[in-house]
């Protein structure tokens, strides 16, 4: 068997692994939506204010919410198989259209977290493990240990009132400045400097344990025997250090990357609602304020999905980096 | 218990970690005392900074005394953590020990069943099932417990794993010994210091999920909470600063000292890993 379809096998293998997972994430969906006080067609006849018991029987009946629960179930597996969400009658929108509509943004916010996050994480493990147990690897772990414990919510605020309200260096909340009517490149410097304040705020959670991750690895890969021959072959210990254990270091920093994008999500409702950020988090903060299940149901399936496409991405990257995995 | 406190007290960070939480329990058992109102009381002039109108650390819009929310707060946060965590390591435990002393397909399912848990993005599962079920205290530790047990499962899974096959255990076979008594009696005390440190780590995560939900609204309507207390100021950031200031100081130290403490017992309880730097 060549190395290629070797290759294709793993992929597919991983994509059907991931199946079950995906369909239990939709089952349990179902049923808390179940467990929910009331359907949709108790808060329909709520927002219009009056509803005769026929005309709800009759809605039920349309939605097929008289059905048994089995029926049901698959009458839901059939609704998202077509991308169907259900709808968020708040809105009077399809959940779909909505979630789409706020998608870029938590992806713009996501992605700028990410390499802030891991390009600095990395840089502040990596002086760290290179001034081990001097003033600079004791105030770089405080830092870490400081920022692993600090709610990322008071953060953002904490921010904004040095930031934004005393200083005046950046926006208190927002993407963009709506009424400027910025447009090209004027709108992507107003966007990034919208973004500045959140990215910060997100990344500081994971900044420390890319950092703590960084330092450990760089001290677990110096101990290693190909350090020794390489210290052998007369290299520098600069050398050794950037370019020899540096790169086998950066591995778990990766796959940890892959790993936290579930926890990014749930990082990204709080700073999202805190920066008035319009992303899926700033939607699932407005979802429960309206009390519209039907669209919190919605974003929480969508992440679920995101995780689940993040970590298989991640996994057939990894394959690629290191050969060793398809293997086993 | 001299001997174990002789190895923790080498770490002085874990010492301080320690002084720190034994400080914010003894605030949260004399709540009562120095704040005897309710906290959600009006107590005096609203607004007032810092010092002013016999406020220690002001008041918020509504007249509420800071100091005094701050106090029951501290008493909510530790419930909360501490319940949460209970249920979580009970329920980590039971599932991890099943799968890991019978294996075969009971550990398949409770594995599988592991690994969807922890796809799933825990805080947003944890505010679902929170507004699915109404705040309430039951149900923050309901949400909390049930995104936090996948991690004490594979942890006591794996510890079984590894313990099972261990001539003590196949004595306790020889001996006749049902499977319940093997598992609660003979290898679960074996392997107490990892659920031990993983446990104390996790109320320090319980408490950040606590009071992350109580800003977002979701914390129990009659319970005063740090969370709680920031979400209501955060209106006032640019009038009043010390509304969300203080109560978010006590949730960084508190969790800080939580996790000194959880970092000096793994230091104090595997003395091969002290010597690692």
């Amino acid at each position: 068997m060549d190395h290629f379809t070797r290759r294709i096998r793993y992929v597919l293998k991983r994509l059907l692994q991931a199946v079950p997972i995906v369909l239990a994430i939709i089952v349990m969906n179902f049923f808390l939506l179940q467990l929910a006080e009331g359907d949709a067609v108790d808060v329909l006849a709520g927002e219009a204010g009056s509803a005769t018991p026929e005309y709800m029987a009759e809605l039920r009946a349309k939605f097929g919410l008289d059905q048994p629960l089995p029926v049901q179930l698959v009458l839901y597996l059939k609704n998202i198989a077509s991308f169907d969400l259900g709808y968020s009658f708040r809105h009077e929108m399809p959940v779909l259209d909505l979630v789409l509509d706020r998608f870029f943004a938590t992806v713009l916010l996501m992605v700028s977290t990410i390499l802030l996050a891991v390009g600095f994480g990395v840089l502040l493990g990596l002086l760290a493990a290179t001034g081990l147990n001097t003033w600079r690897d004791t105030a770089i772990s405080i830092f870490a240990l400081i920022t692993y414990a600090t709610p990322l919510f008071w953060v953002g605020l904490m921010l904004i009132v040095v930031f934004s309200l005393t200083l005046g260096w950046f926006p208190t909340s927002g993407m963009e400045n709506i009424a400027a009517f910025h447009e090209g490149w004027d709108r992507v410097v107003d966007i990034a400097h919208h973004l500045v304040l959140p990215t910060i705020t997100l990344s500081l959670f994971y900044l420390a344990l890319y950092t703590r991750l960084m330092r450990a690895s760089m001290l677990e890969q110096a101990g290693q025997d190909y350090v020794t021959t390489a210290r052998a072959k007369g290299l520098t210990e600069r050398r050794i250090m950037f370019v020899h254990v540096l790169r086998n270091a950066l591995l778990p920093v990766v796959t940890m990357a892959g790993v936290q994008v579930g926890a990014l999500i749930g990082g990204s409702v709080i700073v999202e609602s805190v920066f008035a950020w319009p992303g899926l988090g700033m939607l699932a903060f407005e979802a429960l304020f309206a009390r519209d299940l039907n669209l919190l149901l919605g974003i929480f399936l969508l992440s679920a999905l995101l995780v689940v496409a993040v970590n298989l991405v991640v996994d057939i990257i990894y394959s690629t980096l290191d050969p060793r995995i398809e293997v086993s | 218990m001299l001997a174990f406190w002789k190895l923790y007290r080498r770490n002085l960070s874990a010492v301080l970690g320690l002084a720190i939480l034994l400080l914010v329990f003894a605030v949260a058992a004399t709540a009562h005392l120095f704040f005897p109102d309710d906290p959600f009381r009006l107590a005096g002039k609203s607004m007032s900074p810092p010092g002013a109108a016999g406020f220690l650390l002001g008041s918020d819009s509504l007249g509420r005394d800071i100091a005094a929310g701050i106090a029951h707060g501290a008493k909510t946060s530790l419930l909360i953590g501490l319940l949460a965590t209970f249920v979580a390591v009970v329920t980590g435990v039971l599932m991890g020990a099943l799968a890991g002393y019978y294996g075969g397909w009971v550990d398949d399912l409770l594995m599988r069943t592991t690994e969807m848990f922890q796809t799933i993005p825990s805080f947003v599962f944890a505010i679902l099932l929170v507004a699915i079920m109404k705040p309430s205290i039951e149900s923050i530790v309901i949400a909390i417990a049930v995104v936090s047990w996948p991690a004490v499962a594979r942890l006591v899974r794996g510890e079984f794993l590894s313990l099972k096959n261990r001539e003590f255990v196949q004595a306790c076979h020889t001996l006749g010994m049902g499977d319940f008594r093997i598992m609660l009696g003979e290898i679960l005390p074996n392997c107490l210091s990892p659920i031990i440190v993983i446990g104390s780590l996790m109320v320090a995560t319980a408490i950040l999920i606590e009071s992350g939900l109580a800003f977002l609204g979701l914390g129990d309507p009659n319970i005063m909470s740090w969370g709680f207390q920031i979400g209501a100021g955060r209106t006032l950031l640019r009038s009043a600063w010390w509304v969300c200031t203080f109560p978010g100081i006590a949730i960084l130290i508190t969790v800080l000292a939580i996790n000194l403490v959880g970092e000096g017992l793994n230091d104090a309880l595997n003395p091969r890993l002290r010597e690692r730097t």
